[in-house]
């Protein structure tokens, strides 16, 4: 990065706190693939000069995996963690990448101390635009097509389709939609920790069919809004051999491309 | 003698709603053996809900076709009550078309021709699913987890129901054929569809025509008495649970799960530098429940046990879940339809032992596996479906809870997931240290 990165403790150093937490989640922090999406939204909030922390090595998984797989002590280790931390640094509003996260920050932090303005990079760049501070234009993707993956947790889980709908055109680009989109999505097969797991015996893998769905469309680029639905869309096209042809890419990937970050 | 008839209704009368009743209660009593849930907060929104989703049918015409049909049903099935009600009052006071004398003659007009009305759209309608659900191979209708008494169950109903609406015209024809031989100031009424059903009917004398009326007239109520009391055997419950289940509805956001309380005082407890952890428990204090997440049906809640008994075996569910599409074991729809199999089998335990005697079953392995437990991606699609709002994903939930957190028996690869989770603070295992690491790239 061609930028400092600060923590929150950096801010709270300074004795300033800054406009928003950016909580990165693990695969954003981890993950290879992942790491560029972590790099792209930093670059543009960088750029349009956002303030904003990470917790860095103060931040811990949400906990919602094993929440998900039917851990409730090891989510409410992590969450009870979390929230001291977050609490001791008095957040206010946090952004992140990983609907998994924003879920779990949203909606069950709070019943356990954990009350914050919680909201998707997606959501959050929309309204940055919408108050004129990130304007964004066509650029390279001008015209070409462009599918949308809803991830589970953004859509059906919290009813948020529009925000990255809005944001994908502004890109000018041409929007196809899947047969089954918006409240109708298909999952990516990643949630409820399925990513760490081997799937069950079936016909085929999830991922498998929902790229068959999303290449059908004859995509330039599948967008998404969350890390595993990247991983899964990703591995899905490689499958069909099509990875020279169809780009996967992040909401926030295809905004810092077409500004040439 | 000439009360013998009335007699009679009244016996069956009340035997058959003294027996649904019965069931009823008996439904009651299961769900009883839930844990108990608290959903009685946001009253105004609950009232809102059932009325738009269970009344109004808000979800049916998701899918039009179904859902229009259904409504044509749904709507028929209303109204048609209302001429049971003057059923019911001719039988028992020997009266003939009693709401005639009430309502006035055009008004019953308007109404007996809007009840002929919709008892067509009551036949398409059943017509139409039947030859759906037999022939024309609509998939979620015609799954193999079907088989056998749910698809029987499903055709008996729509069988019994186009033929009560046959008796319905019988009736009606059979009246109108008699009041032109012999018109009575009684009979008013409009009969727009019956009079053309029966040209047959002319040729009848009068004695047959009455004769029929009366045949179709006992085989209507009677009909319908053991339509209700069919109930208890069949899906068809759903038209009396829908309103409770509608009600009693999750009215939180589908990714909202909920966090056990027991589990957050003893976490507080561990993470509290000055907790004495000899302490004795404060007076008062709640005890941690017995067992977390549910391994049968005592230890799911009630409004899931209600839902069990809801659901219509519709398969919208199965037909929109990740997993079931791409031919896993898992489906929605089998998770409800085996919780109320179970539960009706502690039922009849209890009413053979007067007590639940341990059978050695569970709702766990002996009903649902586990490999239909961890193909769910907890995307809730199938809760998003469901018509009546039925939540057969809390019911996974709380059976992998039952799974990882009492038989620590999650596969393999979660289980180190979990363990990465606690060492190192994320589900690969990576150090800590490191999380900022992707900034120095």
């Amino acid at each position: 990065m061609d930028f400092t990165i600060k923590t929150m403790a950096d801010y709270a150093m300074e004795g300033k706190s800054p406009e928003v937490l950016f909580w990165v989640g693990c695969a954003g922090s981890f993950d290879d693939r992942a790491k560029k999406i972590t790099r792209a939204f930093c670059k543009i909030l960088n750029n349009i000069g956002v303030e904003f922390a990470v917790l860095g090595q103060e931040e811990s998984c949400t906990g919602d995996p094993a929440k998900r797989a039917g851990n409730e002590f090891v989510f409410q280790m992590m969450a009870l963690t979390n929230i001291e931390v977050l609490n001791a640094y008095e957040v206010k509003k946090i952004v992140t990448a990983c609907p998994h996260c924003f879920n779990t920050l949203k909606n069950e932090y709070p019943a356990l101390g954990g009350n914050y303005e919680v909201i998707h990079h997606t959501q959050f760049l929309k309204s940055l635009m919408e108050e004129g501070r990130l304007k964004i234009e066509g650029g390279k993707f001008k015209g070409k097509k462009i599918t949308f993956h809803d991830p589970c947790y953004l859509g059906r889980a919290n009813g948020e389709y529009e925000a990255p709908r809005i944001l994908l055109e502004k890109l000018d680009a041409e929007l196809v939609e899947m047969k089954r989109c918006k409240t109708n999505g298909l999952c990516c097969g990643a949630g409820g920790a399925q990513m760490f797991k081997e799937p069950e015996k079936g016909n085929k893998d999830v991922n498998i069919e929902r790229t068959e769905e999303a290449l059908s469309t004859e995509p330039k680029v599948i967008a998404t809004g969350c890390p595993f639905c990247n991983t899964m869309m990703t591995d899905g096209v490689k499958h069909f051999n099509k990875n020279t042809e169809v780009e996967v890419k992040d909401i926030v990937e295809l905004l810092a491309e077409a500004e040439d970050l | 003698m000439q009360y013998i008839d009335n007699i009679l209704f009244v016996i069956l009368l009340v035997a058959g709603f003294g027996l649904f009743a019965k069931s009823l209660q008996k439904i009651y009593r299961n769900i009883q053996l839930g844990r108990a849930i608290n959903r009685s907060d946001r009253k105004a929104e609950r009232w809102e809900t059932m009325a738009r989703v269970a009344l109004g049918q808000s979800r049916m015409v998701k899918r039009p076709i179904s859902g229009i049909l259904h409504i044509f049903v749904y709507v028929g099935f209303v109204i048609i009550n209302i001429e049971v009600l003057e059923i019911i009052i001719d039988g028992v006071f020997g009266t003939h078309r009693y709401l005639a004398t009430l309502f006035g003659s055009t008004f019953y007009s308007v109404f007996t021709a809007i009840l002929e009305v919709l008892a067509v759209l009551v036949v398409l309608g059943v017509t139409v699913f039947f030859i759906r659900r037999n022939f024309y191979g609509v998939k979620r209708l015609t799954m193999k987890e079907l088989f056998g008494w749910p698809k029987n169950d499903a055709n008996w109903i729509l069988i019994i129901e186009f033929v009560l609406m046959v008796a319905f015209f019988t009736m009606n024809g059979a009246d109108y054929y008699a009041d032109q031989l012999a018109p009575s100031q009684h009979l008013a009424g409009s009969f727009p569809i019956s009079r053309y059903l029966f040209p047959f009917f002319e040729n009848f004398s009068l004695e047959t025509l009455h004769l029929t009326e009366r045949i179709a007239w006992w085989f209507h109520f009677i009909g319908i008495l053991f339509f209700a009391n069919y109930l208890y055997y069949s899906k068809h419950l759903h038209i009396i649970l829908a309103f409770p289940s509608t009600w009693y509805a999750n009215l939180d956001l589908y990714g909202k799960f909920n966090n056990l309380d027991s589990v957050t005082k003893e976490i507080k407890l561990m993470m509290d530098p000055n907790a004495d952890p000899y302490a004795a428990p404060a007076e008062g204090v709640e005890e941690a429940p017995s067992k977390f997440g549910a391994e049968d049906v005592f230890d799911l809640n009630q409004v899931q046990l209600l839902n069990a008994y809801s659901c219509t075996e519709c398969g919208r569910c199965t037909s929109v879940c990740p997993a079931n599409i791409t031919g896993k074991k898992l489906s929605p729809r089998l998770i409800l339809m085996k919780t109320r199999d179970r539960l009706e089998e502690v039922g009849r335990n209890i009413d053979k032992n007067g007590k639940f005697e341990d059978d050695g079953k569970k709702l766990l392995n002996d009903y649902i596996t586990k490999e239909e437990l961890w193909a769910c991606t907890t995307c809730n699609a199938c809760t998003q479906a469901c018509p009546v709002l039925l939540d057969p994903l809390s019911i996974i939930f709380e059976m992998r809870r039952f799974l990882v957190m009492e038989q620590s028996a999650a596969p393999q690869e979660l289980n180190l997931m979990m363990t990465n989770v606690e060492n190192n603070a994320a589900p690969w295992q990576y150090n800590q240290a490191d999380r900022l690491n992707w900034a120095k790239d």
